[in-house]
């Protein structure tokens, strides 16, 4: 057989020539010369609609363009614009029908520029539920209902492979799981269920070879995947990584430079042995640079407390620094309150020969107390280790946030997003 | 497979047989439509001149589906009001045959089976209605008044020169497909699968203008 020759037919409305690109599939074409809708059908051209307004829409992609798309080549054959009307708000979507002779139908869609390559679909997706909205399950993804609409067809340039017609309408539902989207086309009771993948504007001018560079596009498309999507997980696995390096720095720290005890001695205390309770202990060495001095105080207190007046005196410059902890310990069948150990820090203490004056303190009848003081040179701050937690939040926390608002951008623009989004966007769009 | 020719009963022409079990085929030269009866072909009929159609596919095409090798060896035109479709006739390498339906490029396979169930009335099936056969839902999704429009090649039936038929479709969440044909009594059943181009691995198809 020989090859299947393209036709040309002409338009009985204008006279002048028409070419077909879809061979015997177009059942329906556009005349470029007269904007007449016409019925390509039957040898007899019939005019479906004379008149489609005044102006004349030209497609981003023009018609008769061949891209590649998933390794199949397309040729565009056919243009609409279709509008949607709800409420005060009126908006549309451009709409290119793609063919190839052997693969058939495809459709790319753009609205602001965010593009889709859309397929029909030929199983059925089963409807479904997912935290707690409507969805779709398909193709072992789910759906989650994103708007319901009425699109009618507003321009239409080219050929079809049915009877369009401008003032067309269809009820539309859409379903999105990025960077994919199930929508659905009612028409006389008949359902066309497709789907759709997000392009990039980029992608779309790659695969056609487009001139220049793509339009930018506006907002959030429903199923436009998230660029935080991916790295979310990511960010906080790495934050997780980091903390675990952190703890073991932490671990280094405390068992193999838990700094140097500078002095050490017991003590106990009663009341009533001396009426002074204050005392100097021997004179210790500071080495090094300025650092901290961690004092620790433990106790064998049972049901009470105690407070310690502590001054670190330089023994030769006399200078002091003075310092006190409280150090309380209760306990009863329902647990326990308090530690019987306490701890200080005083920062940035010169070298030198140091010693403490103690003065310890209780209630009067308390009993006898026991305690133990040390006091080590330059410790490890583990405050410190704590800043350095938080600013490792920050990363994981800042794409969480990003993503967060990207989704909400996503979601403002659906019929079921929630109702606070709703109205603090219902006066701008 | 191909049996030995014989002669048109109404030009003279040679008729070849792709397909020994075929009951029908159309004479390539004159367009007469023969039944083979026991002893000879008979002419029933003659087809208008095909409409002009732009399926890919063509008598001879070769394919492949779940590794089992077909042939296309006739196929039946039909029409409804948004167009047409044509179901191709296979038969497979071990004999067996089906129908490879291609309507507006989207594409179906399907063999004649036996209902699992009795099957609904012509008045009483509607879409949206769901049928369970062989553990898998099949709902309908359209039901299509449609008329033939011709004939082609080799059918393992005579042809009907019915008017008006009617054809259900069912399909399922996994890419099942089935077709209730209402032109018999009782009607007959067709199950099989929506399939894309690739996977039928064709050969032989026509070729276009402008397309390589």
């Amino acid at each position: 057989m020989p090859a299947v020759q393209a036709k040309s037919i002409s338009c009985p409305n204008c006279g002048g020539p028409v070419e077909l690109r879809g061979f015997a599939h177009t059942l329906s074409v556009v005349c470029p010369q007269c904007m007449s809708v016409l019925d390509a059908s039957t040898p007899e051209v019939q005019i479906l609609q004379k008149f489609q307004g005044k102006t004349q829409i030209k497609p981003t992609i023009p018609l008769g363009t061949r891209g590649k798309l998933g390794g199949t080549q397309y040729q565009v054959i056919g243009f609409q614009v279709r509008r949607v009307a709800s409420g005060d708000d009126t908006y549309s979507w451009d709409e290119y029908l793609l063919f190839n002779p052997y693969k058939g139908f495809r459709y790319i869609t753009e609205y602001n520029g965010h593009w889709n390559f859309v397929h029909v679909e030929t199983a059925l997706p089963e409807q479904s539920r997912s935290a707690g909205k409507f969805a779709m399950r398909y193709g072992g993804k789910t759906y989650l209902a994103f708007d319901s609409m009425t699109a009618s067809t507003a321009y239409v340039l080219g050929e079809f492979p049915w009877r369009v017609q401008t003032g067309d309408s269809v009820a539309c539902q859409d379903f999105v799981a990025p960077p994919s989207m199930l929508s659905s086309e009612a028409t006389g009771g008949e359902i066309t269920w497709s789907c759709a993948e997000y392009m990039t504007g980029a992608q779309v001018w790659q695969a056609f070879q487009l001139p220049g560079s793509p339009p930018p596009a506006y907002g959030v498309f429903a199923n436009q995947s998230s660029p935080y999507g991916a790295s979310i997980g990511s960010s906080w696995r790495t934050w997780l990584w980091l903390n675990v390096g952190l703890a073991a720095l932490i671990f280094f720290f405390m068992v193999l430079s838990p700094g140097h005890v500078a002095f050490s001695d017991h003590y106990a205390y009663s009341q009533g042995v001396k009426t002074e309770s204050a005392f100097v202990t021997p004179t210790f060495q500071l080495d090094g640079r300025d650092s901290n001095v961690e004092l620790k105080i433990h106790t064998d207190l049972d049901n009470n407390w105690a407070y310690f007046s502590f001054a670190l005196i330089n023994d030769q410059t006399g200078q002091a620094f003075d310092f006190g902890r409280e150090v309380s310990y209760y306990h009863d069948s329902d647990g326990s309150e308090g530690s019987r150990n306490n701890s200080v820090i005083v920062p940035a203490v010169p070298s030198g020969q140091y010693y403490l004056r103690v003065e310890p303190e209780m209630d009067t009848g308390s009993p006898f107390m026991r305690y133990e003081l040390e006091l080590r040179r330059n410790v490890p701050n583990y405050g410190f280790f704590g800043l350095a937690a938080l600013l490792l939040l920050i990363p994981p926390a800042f794409t969480t946030f990003r993503r967060a608002s990207f989704e909400a951008a996503r979601w403002r623009e659906s019929d079921y997003a929630p109702s606070m989004s709703r109205l603090t966007s219902g006066g701008d769009d | 497979m191909s049996t030995p020719a014989a002669n048109c009963p109404s030009c003279g022409a040679p008729v070849k047989f792709l397909w020994s079990s075929a009951v029908q085929t159309t004479c390539e030269f004159c367009h007469s439509i023969l039944v083979r009866t026991d002893v000879d072909l008979k002419k029933v009929g003659e087809v208008a001149d095909l409409p002009p159609d732009s399926s890919p596919i063509q008598i001879g095409t070769e394919g492949a589906y779940q590794n089992k090798s077909f042939v296309v060896v006739g196929r039946i035109i039909y029409e409804y009001e948004q167009g047409g479709w044509n179901e191709w006739h296979i038969v497979f390498n071990d004999g067996t045959s089906g129908w490879l339906a291609d309507a507006q490029l989207e594409y179906d396979i399907s063999w004649a089976t036996r209902p699992p169930a009795p099957l609904p009335a012509a008045d009483q099936i509607s879409q949206g209605q769901t049928y369970s056969w062989n553990g898998k839902s099949f709902a309908v999704t359209s039901r299509t008044h449609a008329h033939y429009k011709g004939v082609q090649g080799e059918l393992p039936f005579e042809y009907w020169d019915k008017s008006d038929l009617l054809f259900a479709d069912l399909r399922t969440s996994s890419a099942d497909f089935g077709t209730i044909d209402y032109s018999e009594n009782p009607p007959l059943l067709f199950l099989g699968r929506a399939v894309e181009f690739d996977d039928l691995h064709l050969k032989n198809l026509r070729e276009f203008e402008g397309w390589t």
